[in-house]
């Protein structure tokens, strides 16, 4: 219990993915100009994280612990699939559900941060319960740091800001004054 | 005229269309690993080795990849070459394989190189695809490396592993953490801005001065 | 594409065939570049680990794998994944010196997986190695690169457990000078070092009856070299 914790936590704020380790930076720069398209695209990355950790627990457990040479492929082929698919009954489904986050899930499906998530959790060994955990820990995070991101950038609008900083140079500028803030979060387990 | 054509080609790559600095593309591999020079090279020539392989492949088999899957079958092909840098450096090189870590097999999820495959390998012939593809690595390779650089030299008074400063050199240790690397790219992004807006302003002055000639 | 496809099964068999055409091949070149770099990969990696006991362990200069099955101690060519393990140290004349205990655990940042020497004759640790930590540059990181720190584990009693004190204040066999500006992560090496003791120490034989150096390993490590 306490690992999960552990796990959940680091995933969430001490290693970020956005802030700390640069996964997903594309839509973290792209898509955070207003916070509500955000706060959909990190529900999106979410659901989709969870799903990829479900697909990396079972091909770790029964595929590739033959075969670890086709880590590389299967993930990227089996997460794709797996979130065409589910796409595919979410529109079914629940054609309300499909519009709040429908749209973003084939862009999200060659993420770096899904194949990020895959990939780390497989190198650190994770099972069952604690690479949904890390995906949860991870997904909440991305959204963290992108509705915090669009935060300010709305507030930025409305301010006076020079021609030449505008655009992705002042977004950047942003994050690193966001990253160096989570950085406090760093020592929140081993202090106790 | 021919010789020019892949001249420009490759050039474009560097500096016109510098993937980073101006098309901002490849950014995750760009910023995590770039704390050092060294890896900075490494990752870059990883990347360069798939773009360019990538690259040769799809244009030579263009006219035999249908249309419908065509992207599944850069991304089989983008695999492979990952997955061939990624054991060739845990064998070759395992220290700094340990350094890039999961890095490596993140090269797949680069922006840049499926955008390559789809925006030129796949429609032009092999020649022009393979300078397009070098002259793209090459400015990917510079940028790293230039942001390595800057990020070492600031944050660990050294450069490829030797000191630069004496003793009394206090570290900017924030400049090798994640933090400098947002900050230094947004930095050298504004040195871009700017260099375009003087060159955009001179365009403009030049323009003028002719017009009043007339 | 050169030759319009004619809709229907025609063009989505051309659609498997492609992709299967292309499977094929990627996978062989996957398992070709597989199969030629393992040895070296393998190489590598057991001479690491050698270096890394052969570190922790003064005197040390074979090794072999140990796991705990069915009550006792026993020696395994290969530990099976997900299974505890710790490596037995043993000198030229292939007597028992000590055991190298693999432990893991969070500390400031991310993990730090170490590896550290430990004589059940003495009760004493005997040397500390960092695997792997992304701790603070500067700081954090002086848990391998400060080498009064590291060498603090070279004579350490872990009963009772292993406390980290201010610098400059050891006086007890149990205690190790923290690093100033670094105290969070010497305590979270610490920690680690005692919670891997305390989960193997119910599983470790009696001091004498370790288990005997099995001649298989010896072969490897000599081959290797």
């Amino acid at each position: 219990m306490d690992n999960l914790l552990w796990i959940f936590i680091s995933a969430l704020l001490v290693n970020n993915f956005v802030l700390t380790y640069f996964l997903g930076l594309c839509p973290f720069l792209g898509v955070s100009g207003s916070l509500e398209t955000s706060a959909r695209l990190g529900l999106a990355t979410t659901f989709v994280m969870l799903v990829t950790a479900v697909c990396a627990w079972v091909l770790n457990t029964y595929v590739l612990i033959h075969a670890p040479y086709l880590r590389l492929i299967c993930f990227i082929v089996v997460i794709a699939s797996t979130v065409q698919f589910i796409e595919m009954l979410i529109k079914k489904l629940s054609p309300a559900l499909f519009r709040a986050m429908g749209i973003f899930l084939p862009l999200i499906t060659t993420n770096c941060a899904i194949l990020g998530l895959a990939i780390f959790a497989t190198n650190r060994g994770y099972g069952f319960w604690e690479g949904i955990v890390y995906a949860l820990g991870a997904g909440i995070g991305f959204t963290l740091a992108l509705v915090l991101l669009a935060g300010l950038r709305e507030e930025s609008e409305l301010s006076n800001i020079p021609k030449l900083i505008k655009g992705t140079a002042m977004n950047l500028i942003i994050a690193g004054v966001l990253s160096m803030a989570f950085m406090g979060f760093a020592g929140l387990f081993s202090s106790a | 005229m021919k010789k020019n054509e892949f001249h420009e080609e490759f050039i474009k790559g560097i500096w016109r269309d510098n993937p980073v600095f101006v098309q901002v593309l490849g950014m995750c591999p760009m910023l995590a690993v770039t704390n050092s020079a060294i890896n900075a090279i490494a990752m870059g020539m990883a990347t360069f080795f798939v773009l360019v392989g990538s690259s040769f492949l799809v244009s030579t088999f263009r006219h035999l990849i249908p249309k419908q899957v065509r992207i599944s079958c850069f991304i089989i092909i983008i695999a492979t070459f990952v997955t061939i840098a990624d054991y060739t450096l845990l064998a070759l090189v395992p220290a700094v394989h340990k350094e890039l870590g999961a890095f490596i097999p993140l090269i797949v999820a680069n922006c840049l190189i499926l955008g390559r495959q789809e925006a030129f390998a796949s429609r032009y012939p092999t020649k022009l695809a393979v300078m397009d593809a070098m002259g793209m690595a090459s400015g990917f390779l510079l940028a790293l490396l230039s942001l390595g650089s800057v990020r070492e030299i600031l944050g660990d008074g050294a450069l490829f592993g030797m000191k630069l400063f004496g003793e009394n050199f206090e570290p900017w240790v924030i400049m090798i953490l994640p933090p400098g690397g947002f900050l230094t790219l947004g930095v050298i992004l504004l040195f871009f801005n700017w260099f375009r807006l003087k060159k955009d302003e001179f365009l403009e002055d030049v323009a003028a001065a002719e017009r009043g000639g007339n | 594409m050169n030759a319009p496809t004619d809709s229907g099964a025609s063009g989505s068999m051309r659609l498997v065939l492609t992709l299967a055409i292309a499977g094929l091949v990627s996978g062989i070149a996957i398992i070709g570049i597989y199969e030629s770099t393992l040895p070296t990969i393998t190489a590598n990696k057991a001479r690491e680990l050698r270096e890394a006991v052969f570190k922790v362990l003064p005197g040390v200069s074979q090794m072999q794998a140990l796991v705990y099955r069915d009550g006792e101690l026993v020696a395994v060519d290969r530990p099976d994944k997900d299974e505890p393990v710790v490596y037995g140290g043993y000198d030229e004349h292939s007597a028992f010196v000590g055991y190298a205990m693999p432990g893991a655990g969070p500390g400031f940042q991310d993990t730090i997986a170490l590896l550290y020497g430990y004589r059940p004759d003495e009760k004493n640790v005997v040397g500390m190695e960092i695997l792997e930590s992304r701790e603070t540059p500067g700081l954090g990181d002086k848990i391998y690169k400060d080498a009064v720190f590291v060498s603090g584990f070279s004579a350490l009693s872990v009963e009772p457990e292993i406390v980290a004190v201010k610098k400059g204040t050891k006086s007890r066999p149990n205690e190790i000078d923290a690093i100033t500006g670094a105290t969070i992560s010497s305590k979270a090496v610490v920690r680690i070092i005692n919670e891997t003791h305390a989960d193997w120490s119910a599983q470790l034989p009696e001091p004498g009856s370790e288990p005997r150096l099995e001649a298989t390993e010896t072969a490897g490590t000599e081959a290797d070299q």
